[in-house]
């Protein structure tokens, strides 16, 4: 693999082989990147992906419909409502259940609130690849609040398995709208914050900016999604362009990248849209808390689920882009295929024409900027 | 010092029977001795104790609070802990380079400190060349950290060793340039020299002196950033790059010498800072007021002047540590090449010629300069503090913040 350059007057250099992960800071999870490199300038990054698969869409045929949705909060743990919320869509549009409303206004309360979560860690694990440790622990902080509250909402912190098949499991704990609000009001000023802490410090943007650009067509044709393909401009959202749920009756923006430094689909750009993401998730969520009918939180669903024949496909918008599921029933009670198309694998396959050139310290960068998550690559 | 000496000697019978060389000799080595371990020794651990609380401050949480009173033993259970690891050395390490870099490493650190006064007359060596050997001994550390990098037969070890070698010899041209422009202006290459140039009264300060002095000693105090691997400067052991850089397979005591030598250095960034630009020691109307010309009270009464300066200084660096993202090799490479390096050059221009026009104006013209700029200066710092003191009682608020309860 190492090739030398033979240089006329006896001297050559080598090409150095580092190997980055799985064990390693600021790979956030256990990724492996071969990176070649000539001193501190990058030829390619190779991504090694599997150390994190664990056959969870196998898992899925053996363990029936309902039983596989716990198993969907370990695909992305970072945004687990969104990932229940998938995998719940798709087998209802499969067995052709009808959610009852308040089922719906919970799921997105619950997933915004996730998204919020999930968009902190991103943005805080960034500002701490970038060396800056305290808007890290500010970020953690907030979502310490945000887990108070998922937790009071279905009594776990991360792997919340609180979506059901055709609703969710537990109604609104008491309190929990004014907790919530309290929390938001709160949690406005503080975003501000955290973009005069690190967003507007002018070593970060210059660590950021210009950096791994990614034109619109390049994201199209390397199917990245959410966040990151919304850093290069194109305004795509599921939650607008394909509504799902109530989001068809909720008024929020889709933000796109700022193009601060003049090149679009930059690093800062995708880091940007997330904290403007986190703005749009508050506004969603005071008009839900505003709209939220009584009812029913769960559809009369059969315990064993018998789907009729056939496959249903459903993408959502998770914290990190399209979450597709894919799902196959045979008429039993076990599923015959269930996929799962995640955002940080489509990620993960970009890196590698990217970190053509880039330092590497950019590579530490690009990995946080596009927001990757390890179980989500591997499953 | 010396004067110490001959007054012990003189009022010492049994001392009078022994060579006089021999005396100071002994006498120094005793100093240096004391001085590691009754000074810098205990300073590193309260460092790293002050650093990791004023970190918990800004971080909303506490930081180490349950060794000790407040956790004030926290360091010494932690220097205890780093003493009873197992010493490892990889296999494939080279073995003698492997061992010897980190006391060059710690040795470049603390051979500093011979220079480094406590008072006017309490210091372990003050020669003529005293700043131009502080500087020397300084770039003793990229030896053993290079060594260290490389000996680690680790690329990432490696990487780091590189970066520290590039980023402490680049900066060593703006530092040293700055030490000269304070060499022309004071007149002295000696460390006492320089701080007897200055007076106590910050108008009377070097870096008040003119606005190059000023400039000067911004250049400085980054260019000193640099040079002791602080953020926003330590990309040689860039944590979520190169996992720890040069010190990632130490263990034990070795890696216990670097983390010494790294809070040395911290002491170093600020002492130099304060010898060459805000007084050194000086507190000559404090020690009148007082009436201690000439007892202990007075070199008690420099060193808490001294050090309180100094302590301002590490406090501004641990917050920049803990606020400031890092910057890349190549923008610490441009930052010091194109923008301090030039610089520098510029101001050794300006000062010279500041320094010719200054000299046939009268006499109140510098001091009005002096105290426009001290006031000033001042005015920014008090700025700066109230904003700490606001964010402090800020983040208190914060952590009281649940809205569950």
């Amino acid at each position: 693999m190492v090739d030398a350059l033979k240089k006329e007057d006896g001297f050559h250099t080598e090409e150095m082989v580092l190997n980055m992960g799985p064990q390693h800071p600021s790979t956030h999870g256990v990724l492996r990147f071969e990176v070649y490199t000539d001193g501190e300038v990058m030829r390619k990054a190779v991504a090694d992906i599997g150390y994190l698969h664990r056959g969870i869409e196998k898992i899925a045929e053996k363990v029936g419909w309902h039983g596989f949705m716990p198993y969907t909060d370990r695909i992305d743990y970072v945004a687990a409502m969104t990932a229940n919320q998938g995998y719940a869509c798709a087998v209802e549009k499969l067995a052709g259940i009808v959610v009852p409303k308040r089922a719906e206004y919970l799921r997105v309360i619950a997933a915004e609130l996730n998204r919020i979560s999930s968009h902190l860690i991103a943005v805080g694990a960034l500002g701490l690849d970038m060396g800056a440790a305290t808007p890290f622990v500010h970020a953690l902080r907030e979502r310490e609040t945000i887990n108070d509250l998922l937790e009071s909402l279905c009594g776990a912190r991360l792997t919340y398995n609180y979506v059901r098949i055709g609703g969710v499991s537990y109604d609104l704990p008491e309190g929990f709208i004014a907790r919530t609000i309290a929390f938001l009001d709160h949690f406005k000023p503080i975003v501000d914050e955290f973009n005069r802490l690190i967003t507007d410090n002018k070593i970060f943007r210059e660590r950021l900016e210009g950096v791994a650009v990614v034109s619109i067509d390049e994201a199209i044709s390397y199917g990245l999604c959410g966040a990151n393909l919304r850093g290069s401009g194109l305004k795509f959202d599921i939650r607008k362009d394909e509504p799902y749920s109530v989001y068809s009756e909720l008024d929020f923006e889709v933000p796109v990248g700022i193009c601060a430094s003049g090149r679009g689909g930059d690093c800062f750009d995708r880091y940007y849209v997330r904290i403007l993401e986190m703005y749009e998730s508050i506004k969603i969520l005071y008009q839900c808390f505003k709209q939220i009918p009584e009812g029913d939180i769960l559809a009369d669903v059969p315990r064993k689920l018998r789907p009729p024949k056939g496959e249903a496909f459903v993408r959502i918008e998770s914290a990190r882009g399209d979450m597709g599921y894919w799902v196959v029933s045979d008429g039993t009670d076990m599923p015959v295929r269930v996929h799962c198309r995640t955002g940080s694998f489509a990620a993960m396959g970009i890196i590698e024409s990217l970190s053509k050139g880039l330092m590497i310290a950019d590579l530490v960068a690009v990995i946080g900027s596009f927001d990757i998550v390890a179980p989500e690559v591997d499953r | 010092m010396q004067a110490l000496i001959d007054s012990l000697v003189a009022n010492c019978s049994s001392l009078q029977a022994l060579p006089v060389s021999l005396v100071y000799a002994a006498v120094q080595a005793l100093v240096a001795v004391l001085m590691f371990a009754g000074f810098f020794a205990p300073l590193a651990a309260i460092l790293v104790f002050v650093e990791r609380r004023v970190a918990g401050r800004m971080q909303s949480r506490v930081g180490p609070n349950r060794v000790g009173p407040q956790g004030i033993l926290q360091s010494v259970a932690d220097g205890i802990k780093l003493l009873l690891k197992e010493d490892i050395i990889p296999d494939l390490a080279d073995k003698p380079l492997f061992r010897l870099a980190p006391y060059l490493v710690f040795l470049g650190a603390f051979l500093a400190f011979v220079v480094i006064p406590f008072s006017s007359k309490i210091v372990v060596a003050d020669f003529d060349v005293s700043i131009f050997y502080l500087l020397a001994v300084e770039s003793l550390v990229v030896v053993g950290v290079v060594m260290s990098g490389w000996a680690s037969n680790n690329k990432w070890s490696l990487l780091g060793g590189m970066r520290a070698a590039a980023q402490i010899i680049s900066y060593e041209v703006p530092v040293s340039m700055t030490v000269l422009m304070v060499v022309l202006v004071t007149g002295s290459m000696s460390v006492q020299g320089i701080i007897g140039a200055q007076g106590a009264w910050p108008w009377e300060w070097l870096i008040f002196k003119s606005p190059f002095t000023f400039v000067a000693f911004f250049i400085l105090f980054t260019g000193s950033l640099a040079e002791g691997n602080r953020t926003p400067f330590d990309i040689p052991e860039a944590e979520s790059e190169l996992v720890s850089g040069y010190n990632t397979e130490y263990s034990g005591f070795r890696f216990s010498i670097f983390f010494l030598a790294e809070y040395a250095n911290l002491y170093l960034i600020g002492s130099l800072a304060t010898i060459l630009f805000l007084g050194g020691w000086q507190a000559e109307p404090l020690v009148k007021l007082l009436g201690v010309q000439e007892s202990w009270a007075r070199h008690l009464l420099e060193f808490a002047t001294y050090f309180s300066k100094v302590a301002a200084l590490m406090f501004v660096v641990i917050q920049l540590r803990w606020t400031l993202p890092r910057v890349r090799i190549d923008q610490l490479m441009s930052l010091c090449w194109k923008y301090l390096v030039p610089a520098c050059f510029v101001n050794l221009l300006a000062m010279s010629l500041w320094m010719i026009i200054m000299a046939s104006a009268p006499a109140i013209v510098p001091l009005v300069i002096s105290i426009v700029m001290a006031t000033t200066g001042f005015a920014a710092f008090g700025y700066f503090f109230m904003r700490v003191k606001y964010h402090l009682d800020y983040a208190k608020a914060e952590i009281t913040f649940n809205p569950l309860s």
